[in-house]
């Protein structure tokens, strides 16, 4: 079976600023893959170069053995791809379920009732169901985190892709966020999560990876990559409690 | 009982103006893009009514059932062809290439109509008549044409807030970069938004043709109508802009019944005291 994602030589830069440097990794199906590397590494731009809405200088992206490199965002999530944000970014004037109807509808290719089933199932599967008919708006943050993988759920992804969709919440609410994520796991979603709390990505990823400058500077086994002394030195100064 | 008379004329009016104005309205709702040439558009379909109603020997309202689907059409294919390359983060562009598109229209209407002032002719129910008191007498015409504004503006409020096709409206309204990361195709939607707006002023600009003369250079003075409807009404609320066509349709009567050459500008005084007292407009889209 090809990997699900391939990227080979990924590389982008703006100005001197090399926000992704010859990236070149696999994700496999069903895969769940870690990505930690200190703030401005680029990681967040390794996903602006996943889901199309950032274009590589040089480099290629393959999903399910397609060539995507020069698909649009919206093209990429309908062929599987999804991701959510890091500042959650809810269809604020909207309700709950309205934002997943239209991800469900536009990028998951459903219409009417079906949609409406999917909707509802992603709900449930996020916890979301008594907030169905709030607007999104005026939901809290551990909700608003929960809407976002919610939404990106509804496109119906095969790999999905999670920015720091634990930051800022309690040890509890991110306990809740973890399990729900292990949960999708088990319906066979490869799922690609940049996180900080690595205690929280340790517990559902099978690999880690390391991003320093744009660079992959280190991937393997989640406990053994943390403790490598090349990624105790990049995180020298901050808190590791794996 | 005249002013009676003339208030009611003002009210039915406005529901000619809410409809330049409801999908100038959409548009600007769902893209952000002002439509410098929707006048010209309104006058452009009352023309393509009139070749339909000559030609085919069609009563007007039934040449809407051609008109609409035509104007329609033309909508998704400008967008999807010009506008949607015009839009991005500098609001110029679109103005300008309407604004273009203004001109081109109003001179190929020049060219192939010629100058003369043109009518559509519905027959009888043009001087149909209903009288509601001794002294209150209303048209036909201005009813029918009232209840079509209100069910245009209905049927948009429907599509907007209970269909798929609103909600992606409103999901690319309120963040187009999000939006499309969902998989929703922005180029599509936007040529289909367009093409709602034009259905409307296919609607708009039949009526118009029956309840007025035209000429190829009216359409700017349509646009100041829906804009000023808008405006009055609040931006992105379709109810309140048939609320601003009716403000708007009443003071201009009034301004008539004062002075018969007061009319436009009644209408335009009543939209500066508008602006400057309430500048987002009387019924504002409750923002978050």
């Amino acid at each position: 079976m090809p990997p699900l994602l391939e990227l080979t030589g990924l590389s982008k830069s703006f100005g001197p600023i090399t926000v992704a440097d010859e990236l070149t990794y696999a994700v496999a199906q069903g895969e769940a893959v870690g990505v930690i590397g200190p703030n401005g590494a680029g990681k967040t731009s390794m996903f602006n170069l996943i889901t199309g809405t950032m274009q590589p200088d040089r480099g290629e992206v393959r999903f399910d053995g397609e060539m995507v490199t020069r698909l649009s965002a919206q093209q990429r999530c309908r062929r599987g791809i999804s991701r959510s944000f890091q500042v959650p970014q809810p269809f604020g004037a909207m309700s709950v379920l309205e934002n997943l109807l239209v991800a469900a509808t536009q990028g998951g290719g459903l219409h009417g009732a079906q949609a409406q089933e999917q909707a509802l199932l992603v709900l449930d599967q996020t916890g979301l169901l008594p907030k169905a008919n709030v607007l999104a708006g005026s939901l809290t943050l551990l909700e608003r985190k929960r809407l976002e993988l919610a939404r990106s759920l509804c496109t119906r992804p095969r790999l999905l892709l999670l920015d720091e969709i634990a930051g800022g919440l309690t040890d509890h609410e991110c306990a809740q966020l973890v399990e729900t994520i292990q949960q999708i796991r088990k319906t066979g979603i490869s799922i690609i999560w940049i996180e900080h709390i690595v205690h929280a990505l340790l517990s559902v990823v099978d690999r880690l990876i390391v991003i320093d400058f744009g660079r992959l500077v280190a991937q393997g086994d989640p406990r053994e990559t943390m403790d490598n002394a090349k990624v105790r030195e990049i995180y020298l100064g901050m808190a590791v409690d794996a | 009982m005249e002013w009676v008379n003339a208030v009611i004329q003002g009210i039915l009016l406005g529901g000619l103006y809410a409809l330049f104005a409801a999908g100038l309205s959409l548009i600007f709702g769902v893209m952000r893009l002002v439509n410098i040439a929707h006048g010209d558009l309104i006058v452009l379909a009352a023309y393509i009514a009139l070749t339909i109603a000559t030609t085919l020997g069609l009563n007007p309202f039934l040449a809407l059932l051609i008109v609409i689907p035509v104007m329609a059409g033309l909508g998704y294919g400008l967008q999807r062809m010009v506008l949607n390359q015009t839009l991005g983060d500098d609001i110029l562009p679109p103005l300008l290439v309407t604004f273009g598109l203004s001109i081109i229209i109003q001179n190929g209407l020049l060219v192939l109509y010629t100058a003369d002032p043109q009518k559509l002719s519905a027959g009888p129910i043009e001087v149909a008549s209903l009288t509601i008191a001794p002294n209150l007498t209303l048209g036909v015409l201005p009813i029918l044409m009232f209840a079509v504004a209100v069910a245009v503006i209905a049927g948009l409020q429907w599509v907007f807030y209970r269909s798929a096709l609103g909600r992606a409206f409103r999901a690319v309204s309120d963040n187009q970069d999000v939006a499309q990361l969902m998989g929703l195709n922005k180029a599509h939607i936007f040529g289909l938004a367009m093409a709602l707006s034009l259905a409307v002023v296919g609607i708009a600009g039949v009526f118009l043709g029956i309840r007025t003369s035209f000429d190829p250079t009216i359409g700017s003075g349509r646009l100041i109508f829906g804009f000023e409807a808008v405006i009055i009404g609040g931006l992105g609320n379709l109810w309140g802009t048939l609320a601003g066509g009716v403000i708007l349709g009443v003071a201009q009567a009034i301004g008539a019944q004062i002075n018969p050459g007061w009319q436009v500008l009644a209408g335009h005084i009543v939209f500066l005291v508008v602006l400057a007292i309430r500048p987002r407009g009387l019924f504002p889209r409750i923002e978050q």
